[in-house]
């Protein structure tokens, strides 16, 4: 791949100045990769993570215990109303500090290094927005539906699992869209805790090449490539779970 | 439900006594006593408002009662130590709204109660769930979904995914109140064609031409009291009360 495209990018750099090293340069292009490895993982992992403190928190937004409830709209305050670079260095720093280190064998190692913070902290921060979307979404999943699944003998469980969730899925997924991507755009946040995701891979070549303009580009190419695909990946869970001659 | 030992088929199957409810302070039923027994089929008519809907919902726990006792098989409905899930095995309902569940097709909405619920075999399920569509004349509708249907069609559906819990008792709350005339027939056929098989049956209905036609005995209510019952011929030809006479002027 590399060896292909490497002439061009080379004499690219050679007639013009513009130094895109990652597409010549074998230790870049290694950097590269590896920062959109990376960012692709932590992007995964955020996601999943917010997907299932949402339904949880939904869920629990419904229960009879006041205080559930009460926890619940505590957390969705605290992380909606703070800073996410906030959060981040406040899990990093404030709760990395407390958490026990792990013997390797001679050396310590923390429990939970910083790609592990960085999926919790975002995770939780997109988990907070979830919840109020997928609350809003069983919100407006009728009650005589519901009502129906309870006469049939239904447990409270089981009109949430096989009633409630995939109804009101349907009904939020294009604020949950929005969400995913903002949560995509929001990862690059790690590259202040170090995390080696694109931003930061991409930060250590231009401080060794000096190329920050072009990386910028790329940076920027790479964010607007990912999005699309996210958007495109959204629209076909749309089509795919849209019902016929419902909601039309 | 637990088996009622000492309950017979010589009893009441549902039986309510003195059932008061109400909604805050407002009480919409006062005093209600009704008894139906197996395979009878029992018509509740009266104006809006009057408690119909809150009537029937109370037979099988979805609506608590304030007083009084709801008993199915001889068994109290509103006892908190009862299991309401075993309840809805015995006791099916049928809404004016159909409720169907959107996101499942019309075969998936039949089967998945006994699936989940009573947690039955597949196959029985599915078979049973194939008889029921045949019943209600759906068999070539089974992989549509809910949206994709006409309203009596979508009613039918409803019928048949109470029947696949095999209930002993049936509640309709107006069900073809939210339909076309041409398709209102289809659903009241379906209905009758149960009660011939000895489905006990309990219908609020604006449809007094079917009730007549179908009941054992009619019920009219009239501000959360039954005003006056009867057979259907006595109700509706010689009735006592001024406020049936009223009404029935007014609907016949
Ligand atoms: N959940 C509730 N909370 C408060 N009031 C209620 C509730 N359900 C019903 N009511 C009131 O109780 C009264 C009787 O309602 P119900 O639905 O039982 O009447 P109905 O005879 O079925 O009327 P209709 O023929 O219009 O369906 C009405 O005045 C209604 O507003
Ligand atoms: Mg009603």
């Amino acid at each position: 791949m590399l060896d292909l495209i490497a002439p061009f990018f080379e004499r690219l750099n050679e007639t013009t100045g513009l130094n895109f090293s990652p597409f010549y340069d074998s230790y870049d292009w290694g950097r590269l990769v590896e920062g959109m490895t990376v960012s692709v993982k932590l992007i995964a992992a955020i996601i999943a993570l917010s997907l299932v403190i949402g339904v949880v928190g939904a869920g629990a937004q419904t229960s009879r215990l006041k205080l559930v409830r009460g926890l619940v709209a505590a957390y969705i305050e605290v992380f909606r109303n703070t800073p996410p670079i906030v959060q981040l260095l406040f899990f990093y720093f404030g709760l990395g500090a407390i958490t026990p280190q792990v013997d390797m064998g001679g050396w310590y190692e923390p429990m939970i290094g910083s790609f592990g913070w960085a999926v919790i902290a975002i995770g939780i921060f997109g988990g907070s927005y979830n919840v109020e979307i997928f609350r809003s979404g069983v919100e407006a999943v009728p009650d005589s539906t519901k009502e129906a699944a309870e006469s049939l003998g239904f447990s409270g469980f089981q009109i949430f699992v096989y009633v409630t969730l995939p109804l009101a899925f349907r009904i939020c997924l294009p604020a949950l869209t929005n969400n995913i991507i903002s949560l995509a755009k929001t990862s690059s946040l790690a590259y202040v805790i170090a995390v080696p995701e694109i931003t930061y891979s991409l930060s250590g070549i231009w401080s060794d090449s000096v190329n920050v303009p072009e990386m910028m580009v790329l940076l920027f190419a790479y964010y607007i490539v990912l999005v699309a695909i996210i958007a495109r990946v959204m629209t076909m869970i749309e089509r795919r779970l849209a019902l016929p001659g419902y909601g039309q | 439900m637990p088996r009622n030992e000492n309950w017979t088929e010589a009893q009441p199957i549902v039986a309510l006594h003195d059932v008061h409810k109400s909604f805050g302070t407002f009480e919409v039923l006062k005093g209600i006593d009704i008894e139906v027994m197996k395979g009878e089929v029992v018509c509740i008519i009266g104006p809006s408002g009057s408690g119909k809907s809150t009537l029937i919902r109370t037979i099988n726990g979805l609506t608590p009662v304030s007083k009084g006792s709801v008993k199915v098989e001889g068994i109290e409905v509103h006892d908190a130590k009862l299991d309401k899930l075993a309840l809805r095995r015995k006791v099916g309902i049928v809404f004016q709204q159909y409720n169907l569940f959107p996101h499942r097709t019309v075969l998936e909405n039949v089967m998945m109660a006994p699936l989940l619920v009573l947690k039955e075999n597949r196959s029985e399920v599915e078979a049973r769930a194939r008889t029921l569509l045949e019943k209600v004349k759906l068999r070539d509708k089974e992989d549509a979904y809910p949206a994709e249907l006409s309203g009596g069609q979508q009613q039918r559906v409803a019928i048949a995914r109470s029947l696949c819990m095999r209930p002993d008792v049936m509640l309709f709350d107006e069900v073809t109140a939210a339909l076309d005339p041409e398709t209102v027939k289809e659903v009241l056929m379906t209905i009758k064609d149960l009660a011939t098989d000895g489905m006990t049956c309990m219908l609020v209905t604006h449809e007094m031409g079917f009730a007549r036609e179908i009941s054992d005995r009619v019920y009219f209510t009239d501000a959360g009291r039954i005003v006056e019952s009867g057979p259907p011929a006595q109700i509706f030809d010689a009735p006592q009360d001024p406020r049936t006479q009223e009404f029935l002027s007014k609907v016949l």
